[in-house]
């Protein structure tokens, strides 16, 4: 296909004009990545603007690893009208080490950025304006992280007799239900009902002791 | 008489302001009725689209996206089956494509009426809204007709849609679109050439090409500064290659540009209906692949395979491989993308939701700086923002 034969020569040019900066690229369903160095993004995204014509940067994502070292890929999302053509540039970061901000490239990074901070903690360095976008007021936590829990930790109601809305400890009514779907054959993270009893049961985090009848 | 000093003032607009869309919290800082400094204040209706996609199986995803952009549902269904598709690597029928086609240009014509007619009221027309809105409900019963829903359809599919169009709706469609474009003549011959409506909209908002492009514009809000950049025309998806539609494009870049705009575009999502209506070719309207696709429930009931795979997909769902992909439709907000991670289970890890509002409404300050109070209105009228998809 020619469109992945142009994406190729793309991030060819790219290895060519910032060597050692690009650190990867891939090319799946016809879609180019690139990964670069959380401190390199400003470059390769001016490079980008500059020589390569992508005008337009779309969407920046946060997605979380939790189990790796550095927990955190922000996906940054670039299009160019021009040449028709569509680029992803991913960096890693964890929660302390700040990205450094693309505002001054792209005025559209602004409000992606916040939303990356609010819902994931993920700090970007020389935003002008890096409040929280999407939560409430006075929110604490960052609820896209894999380890904040869907239900959250606080709900709100009206309380008529204090005449406002009082924040109170999720209380749910009926117990959180996650089901397992991966089959004990394909190496499940559970122990079965009745497996706890056979001697030198694996080392699997345990699930919940099941609730009687 | 000495000097005085007047102090800026600052506002609380909305959230619960009728021309405030949704519930859009203003803070503005004016000096005398001129807009020094806006900042809006999202998230009132933050749910948590996202994460609870991550909780769900791909099947039970779909509803969620129908929620986004309350009223341009469909064509959000299909930015997320494209992507689900693109990663299992599934074909959809032809009829399946243009079914899909023919009812995201339904919803572009029903996301449209809305915008142009409640722009109308914000500079303070009110009947256009009242003609408008008879015509939103006739498009909503074909909705009705081929999910159960008027709004939240949760027709299309992984593979397909839902179900074939019943017998005589092709009919229906082809009527109402023939008696469409006269309703269109009569809204324009209230706010076009309307002395008002033009005072009102014509040079605010005024958005160049390049700050456009920067501030990350898509659709009419793009188109009408100049740009011509349709994902429909430039990176077709479905049948859309096979139809035969224009692309207006604006002049000025004004919030009367890209109302003219959306009039246009309605008038050529009623082309491309009728071209659908014409050269759908019969068929399934779904993948026939019953790992994915669910079998009919009159077969679920006949044979032992059937209500297996029924079970499971209903229970556990399908798995999709593991892998990274941006799949993107020309909503008729602006480009309106997916971008879905996988690891192989039978939930997505990651469903990033761009939204073409979200962008369209962080460049509301630039909009609106020096522009008078009343101008913001029309300015938040014109950027056609919902609420549902901007706070996901």
């Amino acid at each position: 296909m020619d469109q992945d034969a142009a994406l190729r020569e793309l991030s060819d040019r790219a290895n060519a004009r910032l060597p050692g900066v690009i650190t990867g690229s891939s090319l799946a369903f016809g879609q180019l990545t690139l990964t670069c160095e959380a401190d390199a993004i400003s470059r390769v995204l001016k490079f980008l603007r500059d020589d390569e014509q992508f005008q337009q940067l779309v969407d920046i994502a946060a997605v979380d690893w939790p189990a790796r070292p550095r927990r955190f890929d922000v996906v940054y999302n670039l299009l160019s009208l021009t040449k028709n053509k569509r680029v992803r540039v991913k960096v890693e970061t964890d929660e302390v080490t700040p990205v450094p901000s693309v505002t001054d490239v792209y005025r559209a990074a602004g409000w992606y950025e916040r939303e990356a901070w609010d819902l994931y903690g993920v700090l970007f360095a020389g935003h002008p304006d890096l409040r929280r976008i999407l939560t409430d007021y006075g929110f604490e936590g960052h609820p896209m992280r894999k380890d904040f829990p869907l239900t959250g930790y606080v709900e709100v109601r009206y309380d008529a007799e204090q005449k406002r809305v009082v924040y109170e400890p999720v209380a749910l009514t009926q117990e959180f239900r996650t089901f397992e779907f991966m089959s004990p054959w394909e190496g499940a993270r559970y122990i079965l009902p009745g497996d706890e009893k056979a001697k030198g049961a694996s080392g699997a985090p345990a699930a919940p002791p099941p609730k009687a009848g | 008489m000495g000097e005085v000093q007047i102090a800026n003032y600052t506002i609380n607009f909305g959230p619960q302001h009728p021309a405030a869309h949704g519930v859009l919290r203003l803070v503005m800082e004016l000096d005398g009725e001129v807009v020094e400094r806006a900042d809006p204040h999202i998230g009132l209706l933050h749910r948590g689209t996202e994460k609870l996609i991550e909780h769900k199986t791909y099947a039970q995803a779909i509803p969620y996206f129908d929620r986004l952009d309350y009223v341009s549902m469909m064509c959000q269904e299909h930015a997320f089956v494209l992507a689900a598709e693109k990663l299992l690597g599934l074909q959809v029928p032809l009829r399946g494509q243009y079914i899909r086609v023919l009812f995201s240009e339904i919803t572009r014509i029903l996301n449209h009426i809305l915008n142009v007619t409640t722009q109308g009221m914000d500079v303070g027309a009110m009947t256009p809204v009242l003609w408008g809105f008879e015509e939103r409900e006739k498009l909503m019963e074909f909705y009705e007709r081929v999910s159960g829903a008027r709004m939240h359809a949760n027709y299309f599919r992984i593979g397909g849609v839902h179900q074939d169009m019943p017998d005589g709706m092709a009919e229906d469609i082809g009527r109402f679109m023939d008696h469409f474009p006269k309703v269109l003549d009569e809204i324009e011959g209230l706010l076009t050439e309307n002395r008002i409506f033009k005072q009102r909209n014509v040079d605010i908002g005024v958005v160049s090409a390049k700050d456009a492009l920067d501030w990350g514009f898509t659709g009419v809000m793009l188109r009408g500064s100049g740009v011509a950049w349709d994902l429909r025309k430039s990176q077709p998806y479905e049948v859309y290659d096979r139809m035969d539609f224009d692309v207006p494009v604006g002049k000025h870049g004004d919030c009367y540009d890209r109302y003219i705009c959306r009039i246009e575009e309605m008038r050529q999502s009623v082309r491309i209906v009728q071209q659908c209506l014409r050269e759908m070719p019969n068929g399934p309207v779904i993948a026939d692949d019953h790992k994915i696709v669910p079998p009919k429930r009159t077969e679920m009931k006949a044979t032992m395979e059937s209500l297996i795979h029924h079970f499971k997909l209903f229970t556990e769902g399908h798995r999709v491989p593991a892998g990274e992909v941006y799949a993107a439709v020309e909503a008729p907000k602006g480009e309106f993308g997916v971008f879905l991670v996988s690891e192989g289970e039978n939930k997505p890890y990651r469903c990033k939701i761009r939204a073409p509002g979200f962008a369209h409404l962080q460049a509301l300050e630039f909009m609106c700086r020096g522009h008078m109070l009343a101008d913001a209105v029309a300015i938040i009228g014109t950027l056609d923002i919902v609420f549902g998809e901007i706070d996901r």
